[in-house]
């Protein structure tokens, strides 16, 4: 059996690493564009931070670790898939054939339509090629403009000030984190911000970008321009799907996925920030595009190309993040669903915030700024689906006993409990 | 045989041993907000549950990690997390629907249960015995294992 995943990413490789446990013989080959040992995007903020060195960035340490494995890492770019002779065509003409075929693309940057943007000394923070770009520019007390404030930016914000540069931060919505924090947490997360001597500017769009008396120049609807030396473009990123055009394998924002990871092509599979698959929350068909998902979704389509039979209940959308020592978190339907019942503990002070829904006694999503212990509970409360009872009652009151809730619905019978490994 | 940690509550007296024996152990301080276990009171204190990492089959946070700091101990069978491969990214924090593995803003980095390498210092310090350390194969974890992950996928 031929398999052959093209990106090289987290999906790609936990996929690759998945078939060659399930099966010892078949031959497993992953394509990916970049000419680096594969690496994590979500370690590049820590890179820029100079927490850690580039190998740091790497998804497996050993140099061997592929090859040993028995995994070809090629180095290559996929211009078509021909799903009819089943085989995928690389620029420069080679054409490889698989059995099956995974679609681990993830996504790219996208900039958006504005005059100027491709100025030197713009940049997208998504590969490791940008980071050692940013790295070059971002000194200590350089001015940077940071485009974007939703969960990527905030993340390189983080970075970028680990940097000591002079910052401005651009967001076009009248608030930060617009897709995971409401009003009142993304108000908290801007003061916080402002304190740490970070400038940021909301529901401000920049309308072009030109070259000032020194450095670029960043004009602004309604205020002055902003000057920089650096400008970090964090407004988006857009599925790979370009190369598929054509092929009769069905896109919508990314690749459209059934609860087998399959797409409407047989033995055509795709995961990660490319697919479009099933939300645990809504049961409709979305881009998560965060790491827990591209691992799930990784080793569910790995054993399908493999021949098991897995299906996915969908994934979880959950997201944490660091800016500047505030850490924030949202989980699942943490903007409420109708009817439903909320429970709110804001301490504006304190920078605090915790904030949980209902749907009857089940915990549907929450919020949380400033929780760092057992905060994963809240997934397990929400996946799930337990019944909370008189717990729904005890957390109305007191967002914060969410994990005595968990153990009081899950471990209250009197029967000792095991918690620890089990035999192998 | 590998050992797991055998949790009975009925015995746990909230004495918080396990919490300082753990913090002591990982982090040179006998501060029970740095424990790696946790007492979990119920009823006005009248009944408590110590709560630790299951170190579960699925092993959510070693899946989610993007940079492969968390692996398995061929000697314990313990999810450990190698502080100089981990970034502080957190997403283990939440993608481990148990809520065991905490952030600590002093390190940069996150904390979990590792068996002490073998000789739990919770199981150590408790005096009644509501904390052993046993041989894995008791029947009581399947029942726990099964409320409390039933909902997730698994490969």
């Amino acid at each position: 059996m031929n398999h052959i995943i093209i990106g090289a990413g987290p999906a790609g490789v936990i996929a690759a690493e998945t078939l060659r446990r399930l099966d010892s013989d078949d031959s497993i080959i992953v394509i990916g564009d970049e000419d680096e040992t594969p690496y994590s995007r979500m370690a590049l903020p820590y890179l820029l931070a100079e927490n850690i060195g580039e190998d740091g960035t790497h998804l497996r340490h050993g140099a061997d670790h592929y090859a040993a494995h028995g995994i070809r890492v090629l180095k290559g770019r996929v211009t078509a898939v021909d799903t009819g002779a089943k085989n995928v065509t690389l620029e420069g003409g080679d054409a490889l054939s698989y059995d099956k075929l995974l679609i681990a693309t993830g996504s790219h940057a996208s900039r958006p339509p504005i005059a100027g943007m491709d100025l030197p000394g713009i940049e997208n923070c998504w590969t490791l090629a940008d980071a050692r770009r940013i790295a070059e520019r971002a000194k200590p007390g350089a001015k940077v403009v940071l485009m974007g404030a939703g969960f990527i930016g905030c993340i390189v914000l983080e970075a970028l000030a680990a940097r000591n540069v002079e910052l401005t931060v651009i967001e076009m919505a009248d608030r930060m984190l617009a897709r995971m924090m409401d009003d009142a947490g993304a108000e908290m997360i801007r003061r916080w911000c402002e304190q740490k001597g970070v400038r940021v500017l909301i529901g401000t769009r920049v309308e072009s970008i030109d070259n000032g008396e020194v450095g670029l120049r960043i004009n602004i609807g309604g205020g002055e321009p902003v000057a920089a030396d650096l400008v970090v473009c964090a407004t988006g990123v857009a599925p790979n799907v370009g190369f598929l055009e054509g092929s009769g394998i069905n896109t919508d924002l990314g690749v459209i996925v059934d609860d087998h990871l399959q797409s409407n092509v047989a033995d055509v599979y795709a995961a990660g920030d490319v697919a479009q698959g099933p939300d645990f929350s809504t049961g409709q068909s979305e881009i998560h595009a965060i790491q827990p998902t591209a691992s799930e979704h990784a080793r569910i389509a790995a054993a399908n190309m493999a021949g098991r039979s897995n299906r996915f209940d969908g994934s979880l959308s959950m997201n944490v993040l660091n800016t500047l020592g505030l850490i924030t978190s949202s989980f699942g339907l943490w903007d409420g669903i109708e009817n439903g019942e909320r429970a709110t503990v804001l301490d504006k002070k304190h920078f605090k915030y915790l904030r949980l829904e209902f749907d009857g006694d089940i915990l549907v999503g929450a919020l949380a700024i400033g929780l760092t212990q057992h905060v994963g509970v809240l997934r397990g409360l929400i996946q799930t689906r337990v019944k909370l009872g008189h717990w729904k009652r005890e957390l109305l009151r007191d967002p914060h006993q969410a994990m005595s809730a968990y153990l009081g619905r899950t471990q209250g019978d009197t029967s000792p409990l095991v918690g620890a490994t089990r035999a192998a | 045989m590998q050992k797991a940690l055998l949790i009975n509550p009925e015995k746990c007296t909230s004495c918080l041993q396990c919490e300082l024996a753990c913090s002591f152990e990982h982090e040179g301080v006998f501060n029970p907000a740095k424990s790696r276990i946790k007492v979990f009171e119920f009823e006005h204190g009248r009944r408590a549950i110590p709560y630790t990492c299951t170190q579960c089959d699925e092993a959510w946070c070693l899946h989610a990690c993007p940079v492969e700091a968390i692996t398995i101990s061929p000697n314990t069978g313990a999810k450990e997390v190698n502080d100089n491969t981990c970034v502080g990214c957190k997403v283990c924090t939440i993608a481990c629907p148990f809520g065991t593995v905490n952030y600590n803003a002093d390190s940069g980095k996150v904390a979990k249960c590792d068996l002490c390498g073998g000789d739990p210092q919770c199981a150590e310090a408790c005096p009644t015995g509501a904390i052993t350390y046993v041989d894995a194969n008791w029947t009581g974890y399947e029942r726990m294992l099964e409320s409390a992950v039933r909902a997730h996928p698994a490969a």
